[in-house]
């Protein structure tokens, strides 16, 4: 899926910079646990979606390899959070859904679970 | 190579900055990219733990061609029970860490699988040394 895809199905707002010709998005992964998505295995192509909006969800991205953050229930990114993503190629989503939504939205569009 | 590293309890703003930077020198280096994530996930949970539970600490990375040696020091409340303490979902976590993501018990045996060699000691009242060592090939 791309992301004007991803932008329309979950009513999203993109708040960093995105590569839109390089976007690809195939697996989802919804957690607020960050030690939980410290465990999950290297995956290209994966959103984070989670409800936790705090520069530690940025952190852990970077840690676990992961590059696509879709922050749930219309919770907002700080400035610091969106220019440590963007220093690290991670691109933001913001979107109005709850994570359940959001992940069944995505779900029903053939966005592929990690587990 | 040799660097150092200071991490202050409570401080979730700059809480990964030094896995954010010892990711970078092994980019550089080119290691292999499973390698480095093992390594950056590791210590970036033993980083929040000293942010999370401990007072300050010193983070002592070492790299040369076969290996990465990380020596965690912190002075903190130390650790009673390190078996307990690695036990998944065995937690002391804070309400304020908890509400940062943190907090779920899953850190010290994350560490564990994603490091060739991990070892704790610690001593109530003083302090907590995590070392951590992974191949780089
Ligand atoms: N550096 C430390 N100083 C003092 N206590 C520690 C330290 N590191 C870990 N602990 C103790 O060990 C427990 C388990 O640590 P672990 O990292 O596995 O889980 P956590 O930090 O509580 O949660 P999570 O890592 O899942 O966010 C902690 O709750 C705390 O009681
Ligand atoms: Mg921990």
């Amino acid at each position: 899926m791309n992301i004007d895809q991803l932008l329309e199905i979950l009513k999203g707002e993109l708040v960093t910079e995105c590569e839109k010709e390089e976007f690809c998005i195939e697996r989802g992964f919804a957690s607020d646990l960050m030690s939980d998505v410290l465990t999950i295995p290297s995956t290209d192509k994966l959103a984070l979606i989670t409800g936790l909006s705090n520069l530690q969800t940025i952190r852990t991205a970077e840690m676990a390899g992961i590059n696509i953050i879709i922050i749930v229930r219309g919770k907002k990114s700080t400035p610091d959070m969106i220019s440590l993503a963007e220093d690290n190629d991670i691109v933001v989503i913001e979107t109005p859904y709850s994570a359940f939504h959001t992940s069944a939205l995505l779900f029903n569009a053939g966005i592929k679970p990690l587990f | 190579m040799h660097f150092e590293y200071h991490v202050e309890s409570g401080d979730f703003i700059n809480a990964g900055s030094t896995s954010s930077a010892v990711k970078k020198t092994l980019k550089q280096l080119n290691v292999d990219s499973s390698i480095i994530k093992r390594t950056v996930v590791a210590l970036y949970e033993a980083e929040v733990n000293i942010v999370a539970h401990a007072y300050k600490g010193t983070i002592y990375v070492d790299i040369d061609q076969e290996a990465i040696t990380i020596r965690l020091v912190d002075e903190g409340p130390g650790i009673p029970d390190i078996d307990k303490a690695m036990e998944m979902g065995y937690s002391t976590a804070s309400p304020s860490v908890r509400e940062m993501g943190f907090g779920a018990g899953m850190g010290l045996p994350n560490i564990k699988n994603n490091t060739d060699r991990m070892s704790i000691t610690s001593k109530v009242g003083v302090g907590t040394t995590v070392e951590i060592y992974n191949k780089l090939q």
